[in-house]
Order: structure tokens, then C-alpha cells, then sequence
């Protein structure tokens, strides 16, 4: 592998890593603050993905889709944490996971019902289609820089709300004593609201910036799902540090198996989980 | 957070009584139904065997495992490839051979996934079992998305003797209820051994046995081994009566569909598996079988239908079928008073 192809991989992986860390970030705050498991997760960036193709059709522009996707989206998780999910925070593991998945069979279904079960593709913005020459016959399209930037943007965003802002504060106060930080005045029905919806907004967006190079398509939402609990178990469940270095790992090991390793490809990400529950069965960083 | 309630071990006099019927129904039930619904009734008690072992996991030692399908879909997958193209294979040493397989697999899979608790070992238990479901999907030479024939269903003739033949459905349907049979009493035999108790002990105080001084970590391996096992019973006889093996059965539907079972019925005391596996496949049947209604068929939307009951299920009646039964009969006997 010569040097253009190596940069092509490596700012693949990144692209891949970064996009995982988006849906990962928001199940392991739901997780860590809430104590919920959510199986629906991927079902979000599925939704997510759909949104950007039908409401991008509508209104001719992405970004616009994708800023009125992720107001969708919030209003969204917000309802659904209001009418399901705020009944469960205390109920067993097993709950969560039936209710979870329940959720999963109602979106797919829904889902067909409402935007049929064809594969679709969604339009690059004309501004960001180009690509950045490498080498003679190897470019490198803007687009899956732009993703890229997102992600880090967002990353950044994230990481300033949670460890910088009263919101913040008050986030993890409630993730380290719910009674306590309840007890001193901090309403913690609204924080568990809005973490909710920033998962969901999270993952959403992350299909939206997602859908023109991944297509849109039925079940989408499984398989991320799955690579996202390998994020979050390798970083340690409840730790947003954790999911950011677990998601470039899965992402970097996943993307460049492929290349040098196409047999094992498919194994390779979770003998890595494996290889981590070996060492530290908490994962690497435990919150 | 995933506190245990007391499970229903011992089972009331009533529920045995109703068990009995259940028994003497099911002997009865080839000669008075159709051959369509022997065959339903014989897939429902091969998934009343994978929902029974996942019980010993999910419901006895409290370990919620998301990625049982797996083993059920291995055993499946060996029957398959130790069928030859062209003849039919013992049943004798296949049997032993495809649960066993599963049984390892479950070993090693085990061994990483026991160490973990709570919320990890339901992610963990779900990834391995994906990474299984890839192995199949990803690889032509093992059938690939496109899964596996098996061509003859195994012979049971020993040296040229053939004490009964799979190949009628009716046979199939008792050697099924026989093996059902057979799991559910090694299961309650189980429950009540020493072994059984240490694994209730912890699921209901992990550390307490453990400053006891039982070697937590081998009997949970021990249990997901055994649990692996018993799917893979079932695997094979899903193998068995389908003639047909392909990676959707070990996907994480499949594992979550036994989970329900487990829960529809009531956990911990391996009946309520079997009654939650015949609720659900029959659940399932009529949500696909639902009529036309105007322009909307509503059959087509069976994952919708589902969904609903399942989400309905978890918030008015978590402890399931014998659950409700129970709480009824505490209900009159409080009134009695």
C-alpha cells in the first residue's frame, strides 16, 4: 500500500470512526445517565436517513433537510421520552431491552408504511461534490471531509456542553447521584428529557450527513446498532471520552481490515472487543 | 438496577393440573389437526425447547443473554454440512455431534462474555452473536447470505434396523414432543440440584455466593454452556423438519424472539418458557395471517402489530402469562381471607 492509498484509508477510518462515534456518544449518555439500554438507537439513524432523502427531495437542498430534520428529530425524542421511555428508567435491564425492541419492529414497520421498502439514493450539494486530487487516478471526495468535520464539530460541541456549560453541570450531577442533584433543586425529569433528545438528535443527524454515501435502505439501523455496542463496550459504558477513541479504533481497525485482511474482515472488529473484555472487562474507560 | 424478583420455582398444583391437559393435548393432537398445524405445533415445541434454555440463563441464573440465536443456528448449520448431498445421515452420532458443537461454542464464546455483567453482558452476548451471524453471511463456502440445504432429513436406522422414520411428520412431531419432554425434565432436575440452587443464589446475590466461596465464573460458564447446548438441540431439529439453514436464525431477532417467549410466560421455572413459546409463535401466526381489510392488508404489517403487543406487553404485564395467573390466584386468596 503506497502513501495516496494509506491517506485515502486512514481518512476513511476516521470518516467511519467519527460517524460511529455520533450514534455511540448518545447511547452511552443515555445509558450513563439514565441507566437505559436502547436497542432502538439505530432505528434513529435510520430515521435519520430517510428524513434526509424525502425532505431533501422536498425541498431541493440537504442542508435544509438537515436542519429541519434534526428539529424533527429532537421533537421527536422528546415525545418519545415523555410517552415511553421516562417509565422505564428504574424498571429491569430486561424491560428496557423488550421495550427497545418492540420500538424496533414498530419504526421498520412504520417506516415501510410510510417511505415504502425501495433502496434510495440522496444527491451530494453540488457545492460539496467535488474531489481533491491525490494522486494521478486517486482523489479523495470533499464530501467525506465535510462529514468528517461535522462529526468534529459536533464532538467538540459536545464535549463544551457537557464539561463547560451549567447544563452540563447539572448532566453530571445527575449521572453521578440522581437523588442528590434531584434533592438540590435540579429538575431531573428535564435534564433526562433533554439528554434523551440529544441522543436522538445525535444519531439522526448522523444518518442525515450519512445518507449520500451510505444510500438509504430497510434495516440500516441494525447494523450500526451493533458496531455501536462494540464502541460502547470497549470504551467503557457511560464514558463520551471513552466512545470517541473506541469509535476510531472500530473505526480504523474495521476500515483498514478490509484492505489488508478481507477474509477476516467481518471478525476482526469484535476479536478487538474480545481482546478488550480480556484486559479490562469494563472497558477502557470506565465512567 | 436489574434486582430479581422471587421466581416462581415450585408450581402450584393448579398449573401442573393444566400442564397435564397441555400433555395429554399435545399426545392427542396428530390424530385431530390438520397436517399443517402438526407441523406448526411441532415448530412451536422446538422453540419451547430454545426458549426452556435460555430460561436457565435468563430466567434462573438472571444472566440476559441477546445472543442465544447463535446456538441455535450453529447446531443447525452442522446438521447441514455433515448431510451429504446425496443420502440421508445417522441421526445417532449427528445428534450428539451438532449439540455438542454448540455446546463448545457457547464454551468459548462463554468465556469472554461470563466476565461481564449487567448492561455488557447484553451488548457483548449480542456482538458475538453478530459476529457469528457474519462468519455464515460473509462466507460462500458456508452458504452465505443465502444459508444451507440440508437434503434429507437424518435416518434413525441402526445397522439396517429403522426403529422410526423423520421423514413422516408425524413421527418428527412426537420425537420433537419426546425431546421436549426429555429437556423439560433434565431442566426442573436441574433447577433443583445443587447446581440449580448456586445458580439461583446468583441470580438473586452475586456476591454473596461469591463470599461463600462458590466459584462464581464456572458455574455461570458452566449454565451458558448447558443453555448453548439445549438451543442447539433445537437448532438441530429446526434443521430437521425445515430442511433449510440460513444466517436469519442466528441474527438478534431470532435471539429476541426467544427472550419474549421467556418473558410471555413467566420465567425461572422452564414451564412458562414452553407456554411462552406456544403463545408467541401462535401470536406471531395470526399477526401474519390477518385479513384484508379495504384497501390495507393486514397481515403484511405483522412486525407492526407485534411491536405494539410486545411494547404493551412490557408495561402492564412484565411477569408474563404465569405471572398474571399467579397474581390472580394471590388476589383471590387475599379475598378469601
Amino acid at each position: 500500500m503506497d502513501f495516496p492509498q494509506f491517506l485515502i484509508q486512514l481518512l476513511n477510518s476516521v470518516q467511519y470512526g467519527l460517524l460511529l462515534f455520533m450514534l455511540a456518544a448518545g447511547l452511552t449518555l443515555i445509558f450513563g445517565i439514565m441507566g437505559v439500554v436502547n436497542l432502538a438507537h439505530g432505528s434513529f439513524y435510520m430515521l435519520g436517513a430517510y428524513l434526509a432523502w424525502s425532505l431533501s427531495t422536498a425541498f431541493g437542498s440537504l442542508t435544509l433537510a438537515i436542519l429541519v430534520g434534526a428539529a424533527l428529530a429532537v421533537a421527536f425524542g422528546l415525545a418519545l421520552e415523555w410517552l415511553l421511555f421516562r417509565h422505564f428508567y428504574k424498571r429491569s435491564h430486561l424491560d428496557q431491552v423488550l421495550l427497545t425492541f418492540g420500538l424496533i419492529y414498530i419504526f421498520e414497520e412504520l417506516r415501510s408504511i410510510i417511505w415504502g421498502d425501495d433502496v434510495h439514493g440522496v444527491t451530494i450539494p453540488a457545492l460539496l461534490s467535488a474531489s481533491i486530487p491525490l494522486t494521478e487516478n486517486l482523489s479523495y471526495p470533499v464530501y467525506r471531509l465535510f462529514m468528517s468535520g461535522v462529526c468534529i464539530a459536533l464532538a467538540v460541541g459536545l464535549y463544551l456542553l457537557i464539561s463547560k456549560t451549567r447544563l452540563g453541570m447539572k448532566i453530571r450531577a445527575g449521572a453521578f447521584n440522581r437523588d442528590m442533584a434531584e434533592s438540590l433543586g435540579v429538575n431531573i425529569k428535564l435534564i433526562h428529557a433533554t439528554v434523551f433528545a440529544l441522543g436522538v438528535g445525535l444519531a439522526t443527524v448522523a444518518g442525515m450527513i450519512a445518507s449520500p454515501v451510505a444510500s438509504v435502505y430497510p434495516n440500516m439501523g441494525s447494523q450500526v446498532l451493533i458496531m455501536c455496542f462494540v464502541v460502547v463496550v470497549i470504551g467503557g459504558i457511560g464514558s463520551v471520552r471513552g466512545a470517541l477513541i473506541a469509535a476510531l479504533l472500530v473505526g480504523l481497525v474495521d476500515t483498514f481490515g478490509k484492505v489488508l485482511l478481507p477474509s477476516m474482515a467481518g471478525m476482526l472488529v469484535y476479536m478487538l472487543m474480545a481482546a478488550v473484555l480480556l484486559w479490562k472487562p469494563e472497558g477502557l474507560f470506565k465512567a | 438496577m436489574s434486582a430479581q424478583q422471587a421466581n416462581l420455582e415450585k408450581l402450584p398444583t393448579s398449573i401442573k393440573l393444566v400442564l397435564g391437559m397441555g400433555l395429554v393435548a399435545l399426545l392427542a393432537f396428530p390424530f385431530v389437526g390438520t397436517p399443517f398445524y402438526t407441523e406448526m405445533v411441532t415448530r412451536m415445541m422446538i422453540m419451547a425447547i430454545f426458549a426452556m434454555s435460555l430460561d436457565l440463563l435468563q430466567g434462573v441464573t438472571g444472566l440476559v443473554s441477546l445472543g442465544h440465536a447463535a446456538y441455535f443456528g450453529l447446531a443447525g448449520y452442522a446438521l447441514a454440512f455433515l448431510t451429504p448431498q446425496g443420502e440421508a445421515v445417522s441421526l445417532w452420532w449427528t445428534l450428539p455431534v451438532a449439540v455438542l458443537a454448540s455446546g463448545l461454542a457457547a464454551l468459548i464464546i462463554g468465556f469472554f462474555v461470563v466476565r461481564t455483567h449487567g448492561i455488557y453482558f447484553i451488548m457483548v452476548t449480542m456482538a458475538f452473536a453478530q459476529m457469528v451471524y457474519y462468519v455464515f453471511f460473509d462466507n460462500r463456502a458456508l452458504g452465505g447470505s443465502d444459508g444451507l440445504y440440508v437434503n434429507f432429513k437424518p435416518s434413525a436406522a441402526i445397522f439396517g434396523w429403522v426403529p422410526f422414520d423423520l421423514d413422516s411428520k408425524r413421527t418428527l412431531y412426537y420425537f420433537t414432543l419426546g425431546a421436549l419432554l426429555l429437556t423439560y425434565i433434565f431442566l426442573r432436575r436441574l433447577l433443583f440440584s445443587p447446581f440449580g440452587r448456586t445458580l439461583s443464589g446468583i441470580r438473586v446475590n452475586e456476591h454473596r455466593m461469591r463470599a461463600m466461596g462458590y466459584g462464581v465464573f464456572g458455574y455461570k460458564l458452566a449454565a451458558f454452556t448447558v443453555a448453548g447446548a439445549l438451543a442447539g438441540l433445537a437448532g438441530y431439529l429446526w434443521g430437521t423438519q425445515t430442511g433449510y439453514i440460513n444466517p436469519e436464525l442466528m441474527g438478534f431477532h431470532m435471539s429476541a424472539h426467544a427472550i419474549m417467549m421467556v418473558i410471555l410466560g413467566g420465567m425461572g421455572n422452564f414451564a412458562g418458557a414452553i407456554v411462552g413459546a406456544f403463545a408467541f409463535e401462535y401470536l406471531l401466526h395470526v399477526f401474519k395471517d390477518l385479513p384484508q381489510v379495504g384497501s390495507v392488508n393486514l397481515g403484511k404489517h405483522w412486525q407492526l402489530w407485534m411491536g405494539l403487543f410486545i411494547v404493551l406487553l412490557v408495561m402492564f404485564a412484565p411477569r408474563g402469562i404465569l405471572g398474571l395467573v399467579e397474581k390472580f390466584m394471590t388476589r383471590k386468596g387475599k379475598s378469601d381471607e
